[in-house]
């Protein structure tokens, strides 16, 4: 196996996307994506079973379209890589059952890695960065499934979290939200198309997790300094619109769409620049599907700005579930010498983000 | 022949068999860490018996009905072997591998129905009806099914093969060497390989939940009105 430049494939199925990626080293040769989002739609929300059902369907497919698209074959690659978690638990067995018997039918060596420290992979690839993940890097991590703020030492032994969500996580909010307001799924796009027609200080939205009791001081931090809740948020919404209603006033979306897209784009860039400063964290990744969301990258470009962190966003293809970020984090490991996982090991619905890549089971050890 | 199958629409089974002759087999009690134990097993086997994936004549899938996740495991493992080693897959239902082994076993007479049956979870069974062969034939023929309900809502009257007769002996009438049977990839094979050799059409891999998704689409949100 070439070490130098290892050809890797990577597979992802934590989630509604089937994503197959191939990079060679840090160079993205393919990242092919099959969604079921449209099949989530008329739930309002990503259906676990649905989703795992569109995996098994997908795979095959989407593993063939990759390999025709990279222009490379099974037998030339050096490892493969699957997200092992987090993730729904039955979506993610789907993914690590095909990339197991991925392995063994070609012999190739596999890597079971972690879905969030995987989304800071990107950061290797293509141009993202001009020199690779640059020191003092954090990564904030905006999506449907997740709410994080890392601290990234060494992206394969030494990511840390410093903080995330205790409850929904942010496009979740933006999911539900968009259901009392009628503005249909996915959320995050209809909210922010609708934010630009209305005031966002027309109401003033609790922003979860901010009191001093919660926050407590740098020195002496509070239970929640760096934490984030949006299910309260969620409510107020809900609250605002039945007042409207019992009124008999018409409810004015565009300014509770612009208003509740300011409490969460404030609250989580405030707390998420807070954490970078009292972690010498100078170099910021937006990463996750809600990066594509405009006022997030614009307040926090201006709130990194002003606190001298700067702000780096991948291609929107890029952040929100793929398997080339997979991939990329299985090449990184795979330089640095890192041992496989070999093909007995578990998924993870709740793997912390401390367990980049997974050792190998007692079985696999002989 | 040469044939690798793979059940999990309960367990989670693995046999190679060439012609009639087990070669390696594999399984597993436990029916929640198939993602685990599948791949090491067909490693295993094959790498015991010295035989490459490319030499296969087929993959066999029992293509269920089972618990979703178990059942995904299988089909995904056998459809990913296949597409790497340019191997035919040939779906096989999985409630076939029990029929087969009770007609095998001589415990129904020929030319009798009997029922086979297995744990659907929820209270309910997955079963079908099936007939013994008359002519010396070894494939028992499916007359009904497969389907999934209460164990009281099955035809009456039947013998039944599988594990659903221990489960609910008060509503069937289980055949005892089989009523705490699963499918198992043995008896898939050798239904695969009977169909193969009677020039008889297999299924495709499409996986038999035979229930929806417990997805609800959410109601309208109820307006407050003054
Ligand atoms: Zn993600």
């Amino acid at each position: 196996m070439t070490r130098e430049e290892p050809l890797v494939l990577g597979i992802e199925s934590s989630c509604d996307e089937t994503g197959v990626g191939i990079v060679r080293g840090t160079q993205l040769l393919t990242n092919t994506v099959s969604s079921s989002m449209d099949e989530h739609v008329r739930f309002g929300g990503v259906i676990p079973e649905i989703a795992s059902r569109a995996h098994l369907e997908a795979f095959v497919p989407t593993l063939r379209t990759a390999l025709d698209d990279a222009g490379v074959t099974l037998d030339e690659l050096d490892a493969i890589a699957v997200t092992a978690g987090p993730g729904l638990s039955g979506a993610l067995m789907v993914g690590v059952s095909a990339a197991k018997a991925l392995a063994v039918a070609t012999g190739k060596p596999l890597y079971a890695i972690n879905h969030l420290v995987a989304h800071v992979g990107v950061g290797m690839l293509g141009d993202t960065f001009a020199d690779g993940l640059p020191p003092d890097l954090g990564a904030l991590l905006v999506s449907g499934g997740h709410t994080e703020i890392l601290r990234v030492g060494n992206i394969a032994s030494d990511v840390e979290l410093l903080g995330s969500t205790i409850d929904d996580a942010a496009g979740e909010a933006y999911d539900k939200t968009a259901r009392i307001l009628g503005l249909g799924y996915p959320g995050g796009p209809a909210i922010d198309r609708l934010a630009r027609e209305g005031d966002p200080k027309a109401i003033r939205f609790p922003r979860g997790l901010s009191q001093p009791k919660y926050m407590g001081t740098a020195e002496q931090p509070g239970p929640h300094r760096y934490d984030w809740s949006f299910s309260g948020l969620k409510t107020a919404v809900a609250r605002s619109v039945e007042q409207y209603e019992a009124a008999g006033i018409d409810v004015p979306v565009a300014d509770i769409a612009a208003s509740f897209q300011e409490a969460v784009v404030d609250i989580i860039t405030s707390k998420a620049v807070l954490a970078c400063r009292e972690h010498g964290i100078t170099n910021l990744l937006l990463g996750g599907g809600v990066a594509a969301n405009r006022r997030l990258r614009e307040l926090a470009a201006e709130r990194c700005a002003a606190a001298g962190i700067t702000l780096t966003v991948p291609a929107p293809s890029l952040c929100t579930d793929n398997g080339a970020m997979v991939a990329a984090l299985g090449a990184r490991i795979v330089m640095d010498g890192g041992s496989p996982s070999g093909t007995a090991f578990g998924t993870d619905p709740s793997l912390p983000v401390t367990r980049i890549v997974l050792a190998a089971a007692r079985e696999d050890r002989t | 022949m040469l044939l690798l199958a793979l059940d999990t629409s309960a367990a989670a089974t693995v046999a190679l068999l060439r012609d009639d002759v087990v070669v390696g087999r594999f399984g597993s009690a436990d029916t929640r860490s198939h993602a685990e134990v599948l791949a090491p097993a067909v490693q295993r086997i094959l790498a015991d018996a010295g035989v490459a994936g490319p030499d296969l004549d087929g993959i066999v899938a029992g293509v269920g009905p089972g618990p979703f996740t178990g059942l995904r495991a299988g089909l995904v493992t056998a459809r990913t072997l296949g597409f790497v080693w340019d191997v035919p897959l040939l779906g096989v239902l999985s409630l076939d591998a029990l029929a087969f082994d009770a007609v095998a076993g001589r415990a129904v007479p020929a030319g009798g129905g009997f029922l086979v049956g297995t744990d659907a979870r929820r209270g309910e069974v997955y079963w079908a009806a099936y007939r013994a062969p008359a002519d010396g034939s070894r494939l028992p023929e499916l007359l009904d099914g497969p389907h999934v309900g209460a164990a009281a809502t099955l035809p009456q009257g039947m013998p039944l093969a599988g594990r659903a007769a221990s489960l609910y002996p008060d509503d069937l009438d289980g055949l005892p060497a089989l009523a705490t049977s699963d499918p198992d990839a043995v008896p898939l094979a050798r239904v695969a390989r009977c169909r193969l050799l009677a020039g008889e059409p297999l299924r495709d891999t499409a996986p038999l939940y035979l229930r929806e998704s417990d997805a609800r689409v959410p109601g309208p949100r109820k307006r407050a009105t003054a």
